[in-house]
């Protein structure tokens, strides 16, 4: 059985938490908060991007070190494919944040440290990917781009806990805004959000894993033909 | 003499060679001054602050974007031949440390003569100027090894500096809004802390990371 093997067991896992965040996401009870109302239900499907973000970043981050240490393409291969898929998070919970800000915040963007964060990560890691585009030599390019990874990382992340310091947050848990705090999450929606959280993160992992897979076929093809862009 | 110190002084000397090149700089924060009071007048603080840096930055990337793309790369092999990538690295961060800090002494007296210096509390401000200083040039320095290795694009420095920048530009804007309002900023050390930290971490990354790539 292919989905209940060694290998593939938490893509099966994957695809049932999805399927009951997407079900108990969307009919399960939530508690009746001012202004939020339904739209807490976002919850299961904004904060895991952000989660799922930090933690794909953090594995681009890991993997451009080992190749800095061990100059294997693979590895830079697999650096800039969990970091496109965190790109791809990273853009996601910014448009399921910024529609539920319209409607509980009264605004897209207010500014908010949350926001300013994941906008310097996206800046910063699209320059990373205008920065490989510009150079054509493959060794050079995974050599510089690895670089660039880990100084971005090691500068943004301490300054994500600098920010919130400096400007007001309308997140929960700062400050007396109308969202939900910890206590608020009660016991239902936390058996929603917990397994929401591993599903989209596991969902992450799944896409990186075919973009790998499809990274190596191409260099096979290119290998294959050398001279076709000749 | 040291190699770091003949390095350095080799970069001073070649920069009073080539009068141009310093003067453009300090031409380029000139006119910037000139424009933003031709347009702003004299604003109040809060608006002088943004201001101040925001030419910082922009003067910071005109300055360091000559600190290794000046270089050609066959002076480099040459370098390496000669002293450690390291020394090589601290030389050019010195280098565009003194760069950067006569940079923002410029503007500091030009944005005091056409806008008006409102000091508050000198202290507060002068070691937010010179954090940022630091912390400018680092991060440029290094970038500027990245860009010239990455085909010496200079606009690729701003790509690449300006989303890492950002939080460092809110802290020093908010540091340096103490030192020039009556504003009290609770938690002022730590963030003198955060920054110097941060600048710590980078400094310790480039000299980690630099021989790597350069190392061809």
């Amino acid at each position: 059985m292919i989905i209940l093997s060694r290998h593939h067991w938490w893509k099966t896992l994957c695809v049932l938490l999805l399927t009951y965040t997407l079900f108990a996401g969307l009919l399960g009870g939530v508690p009746a908060r001012f202004i939020l109302n339904e739209s807490i239900r976002n919850l299961y499907f904004h904060v895991p991007m952000w989660f799922g973000m930090l933690g794909l970043f953090t594995g681009s981050f890991v993997y451009a070190i080992k190749y800095l240490r061990s100059g294997n393409p693979l590895d830079d291969l697999r650096s800039v494919s969990w970091l496109k898929v965190g790109v791809l998070f990273s853009i996601l919970g910014m448009i399921t944040g910024m529609i539920w800000a319209t409607y509980t915040w009264g605004e897209p963007w207010s500014n908010d440290p949350k926001q300013l964060g994941t906008a310097v990560c996206m800046l910063s890691y699209f320059a990373y990917l205008v920065l490989r585009s510009g150079i054509p030599d493959d060794e050079k390019r995974a050599k510089i781009a690895a670089v660039y990874n880990v100084f971005a990382y090691a500068m943004i992340f301490p300054l994500l806990f600098v920010i919130p310091r400096i400007v007001d947050s309308l997140h929960p848990g700062n400050g007396g805004n109308p969202a939900f705090s910890n206590y608020d999450l009660d016991a239902k929606m936390r058996l929603v959000f917990y397994p929401a959280v591993i599903g989209w993160f596991l969902l992450g992992l799944w896409m990186t894993q075919l973009r790998i897979r499809l990274g190596k076929i191409q260099n096979r093809i290119e290998d294959a033909q050398p001279f076709r862009h000749a | 003499m040291s190699p770091l110190l003949t390095l350095l002084r080799k970069d001073v000397v070649a920069e009073w060679r080539h009068k141009h090149m310093l003067f453009g700089v300090l031409l380029y924060v000139g006119s910037m001054v000139f424009i933003i009071y031709a347009m702003a007048g004299r604003p109040e603080a809060s608006v002088w602050n943004v201001l101040f840096w925001v030419s910082q930055l922009f003067a910071a990337v005109n300055a360091a974007a000559r600190s290794f793309l000046a270089e050609s790369a066959a002076r480099f092999r040459y370098y390496a031949t000669l002293v450690p990538a390291r020394t090589y690295f601290l030389s050019k961060l010195l280098y565009g440390l003194v760069l950067q800090l006569l940079v923002t002494l410029a503007s500091l007296l030009l944005f005091a003569v056409l806008l008006g210096l409102p000091l508050y509390r000198p202290f507060e401000f002068l070691l937010t100027a010179f954090l940022g200083s630091l912390s400018l040039s680092l991060v440029f320095t290094f970038l500027s090894a990245i860009a010239s290795r990455a085909g010496g694009n200079a606009a690729l420095m701003a790509i690449l500096g300006f989303p890492l920048l950002l939080p460092v530009l809110m802290m020093l804007g908010r540091m340096a809004l103490a030192g020039i309002t009556a504003v009290e900023t609770p938690g002022w050390w730590s963030l003198v802390g955060a920054l110097t930290g941060l600048d710590a971490l980078l400094l310790a990354l480039g000299l980690v990371l630099f021989p790597v790539l350069w190392k061809e």
